[in-house]
């Protein structure tokens, strides 16, 4: 209970912080052109964080950061989610031909490395927080399929999957009203799981230079860093912030994604 | 033994179909995805629509798909990979020199990372709860959630800055041939980096593992005869603990491989991981092709392995 506030509350902070950004940093504080702050300098007064190359304060950099860290870990997750459920309640659902191909591909991606494949996608599609999202998707559908296709399974094997049938409903129905509500929350608790790889994932892609080189996320401040010389310069203020922070919101996400699983787990709730 | 060579004939057949499948995705990805190639080769670069012409004739861009798609598989079996545009050389040469380093890499951090991983866990698993258990747990989940990159660029601030250990490459240009000793002072930071990250997989699995076994009746047994409760973790619960564990090893060694993009290009490590960052900063889209087909090979490989291993320590199902 204790992780899931931690959890809880640590992610309601991140998200206000995300959300309230604009209403106190302004184009002056993130353009380079206009930034008036000392360069790389270590934390001064009106700098708590020191600043970047460009004089930009690293503290509102972060914060102005966890908008689209955030934003595409999320649409990245509802991306895998989506695509996910489709194919592991289409796999459970069809158990013919059909389903077993659908497992097929799902085994084939599973074999298949994550990253490389993220990297190729990417660099293929070209620079972007699009791309990244849609690598993202591509390479970690496979767990929410499998997840997904086992629930369907012990779900349609109950009586009142049968009950419909009998009174006339159809496949799309059974899955879509029947299927479908009973495994949600399952779902809903692994894509807690899933936003703490995908923020992961968007920070590794994005520091490899696939990202979007105007906009402001945690891994394109590391990756500004890192080609900009922070490293040699020694400078740990620029490094540490976007670190840390992804480091608390991929915990936050992790805590809280396991909590409610051992609550809705019954063999621990039995325990307890 | 008559099972086993059927298992191990299905069990390859299907490595091939996997790789088979690999190519196709590397096909769909590389050759039908990119709008025109030529144009990004020559980006940048003055190129008249002859030359344009002349260099689709070359790489065969105007061959029909399937021909394409043949030639490809049968350059992959062969062992061409491409011709690199940013190196002017063959990809398969540019594999074949990195490939020791990234070993070399990945051999010691999987070594350490298993070792350490494997004793944290059934250590914290046997005494689920304990101070010990709680520290190992939390531990390996806070690392679990650190950007592998990020904890290099830390690293190399704390101990590369002030002069204790070197900041990147192999070994030191300015030393004559390679000394062993000057490459493992070059080792110790991107090693370092990769078992932090990767060692708490190993906690969690034998952790898990280790509590399932606890509560078997042959530890009942063997704490009967007088056993030590040392001995019975050591001698009668670790080594059947180790048997899904060893399966989970193999099949994150596959992974481990693609692991090190991030920090061979923090640490300029020249290795595979350090061929793929070179081969993005352009797209160099021959290399990247293959070395997601080489990475896609590990992983098969070491699943293949997984397979086998289980296979081979499992008495009761190697007596099937």
């Amino acid at each position: 209970m204790r992780s899931l506030l931690w959890g809880a509350g640590v992610l309601a902070a991140f998200a206000l912080l995300a959300l309230t950004a604009p209403l106190y940093i302004g184009d002056a504080d993130l353009n380079v052109v206009k930034v008036t702050g000392p360069q790389l300098s270590p934390p001064v007064a009106g700098y708590p964080l020191g600043t970047d190359q460009a004089g930009r304060s690293v503290l509102l950099l972060v914060i102005w950061g966890a908008r689209e860290s955030l934003a595409i870990g999320l649409i990245a997750t509802a991306l895998t989610v989506v695509l996910g459920s489709a194919v592991g309640l289409l796999a459970g659902h069809y158990q013919g031909a059909l389903g077993k191909a659908l497992m097929h591909v799902t085994d084939w991606f599973i074999a298949l490395p994550s990253l490389p494949l993220a990297i190729s996608l990417s660099a293929v599609l070209g620079q972007g927080a699009a791309s990244i999202t849609v690598a993202i998707a591509v390479t970690s559908w496979t767990a929410t399929a499998r997840l997904v296709r086992a629930q369907t399974l012990a779900v349609e094997a109950r009586p009142f999957i049968e009950r419909a049938r009998v009174l006339g409903a159809g496949n799309t129905q059974v899955m879509l009203r029947h299927v479908l509500p009973n495994v949600l929350p399952l779902i809903l608790v692994s894509s807690t799981l899933t936003v703490a790889s995908a923020i992961l994932s968007e920070a590794t892609l994005t520091f490899l230079g696939l990202g979007d080189p105007t906009s402001v996320t945690w891994g394109s401040m590391l990756q500004a860093a890192f080609s900009g010389g922070a490293v040699t310069a020694g400078a740990w203020w620029y490094l540490l912030p976007p670190g840390v922070a992804i480091l608390i919101v991929v915990l936050g996400f992790t805590l809280t994604g396991r909590a409610v699983e051992h609550l809705l787990d019954p063999r621990r709730a039995a325990h307890a | 033994m008559r099972g086993f060579g059927r298992h191990l004939a299905e069990k390859l057949a299907a490595a091939v179909v996997s790789f088979f499948v690999t190519l196709v995705i590397g096909f769909v990805i590389f050759s039908l995805m990119p709008a025109d190639p030529v144009r990004t080769l020559t980006r940048g670069r003055p190129t008249s629509e002859a030359q344009l012409a002349q260099l689709r004739l070359q790489l065969g861009l105007d061959d029909p798909l399937w021909q394409r798609f043949l030639s490809f598989v049968g350059d992959t079996l062969r062992g061409e990979l491409g011709y690199s545009w940013q190196f002017q050389q063959q990809v398969s040469t540019l594999v074949a020199e990195r490939l020791g380093p990234t070993l070399l890499l990945m051999g010691t951090s999987a070594a350490i990372s298993v070792a350490l991983g494997l004793w944290l866990g059934m250590r914290s698993g046997w005494k689920q709860g304990s101070v010990f258990d709680r520290i190992t747990s939390g531990a390996s989940l806070t690392l679990w959630s650190v950007p592998t990159f990020w904890l290099g660029m830390i690293l190399l601030v704390a101990f590369s800055i002030p002069g204790l250990l070197p900041a990147g490459g192999m070994s030191d240009p300015s030393l004559p041939g390679t000394d062993p000793l000057d490459v493992a002072r070059h080792l110790v930071l991107p090693c370092l980096t990769m078992v932090l990250v990767i060692f708490a997989q190993y906690v969690t699995v034998m952790r898990s593992s280790i509590i399932d076994e606890r509560g078997a009746a042959y530890l009942l047994t063997a704490r009967a005869k007088g056993l030590a409760d040392a001995d019975v973790r050591r001698r009668h619960a670790a080594p059947n603990a180790l048997l899904p564990s060893v399966t989970m090893i193999f099949m994150h060694l596959g992974t481990l491989v693609s692991g090190a993009i991030t920090v061979e290009a923090v640490y300029s490590w020249p290795g595979l991981g350090y061929l793929t960052y070179q081969a993005l900063k352009i797209p160099d889209l021959p290399l990247l092709q293959g070395t997601f087909i080489i990475f896609s090979a590990s992983v098969i490989i070491m699943n293949l392995l997984a397979d086998l291993a289980y296979r081979f320590l499992d008495p009761r199902v190697r007596a099937q």
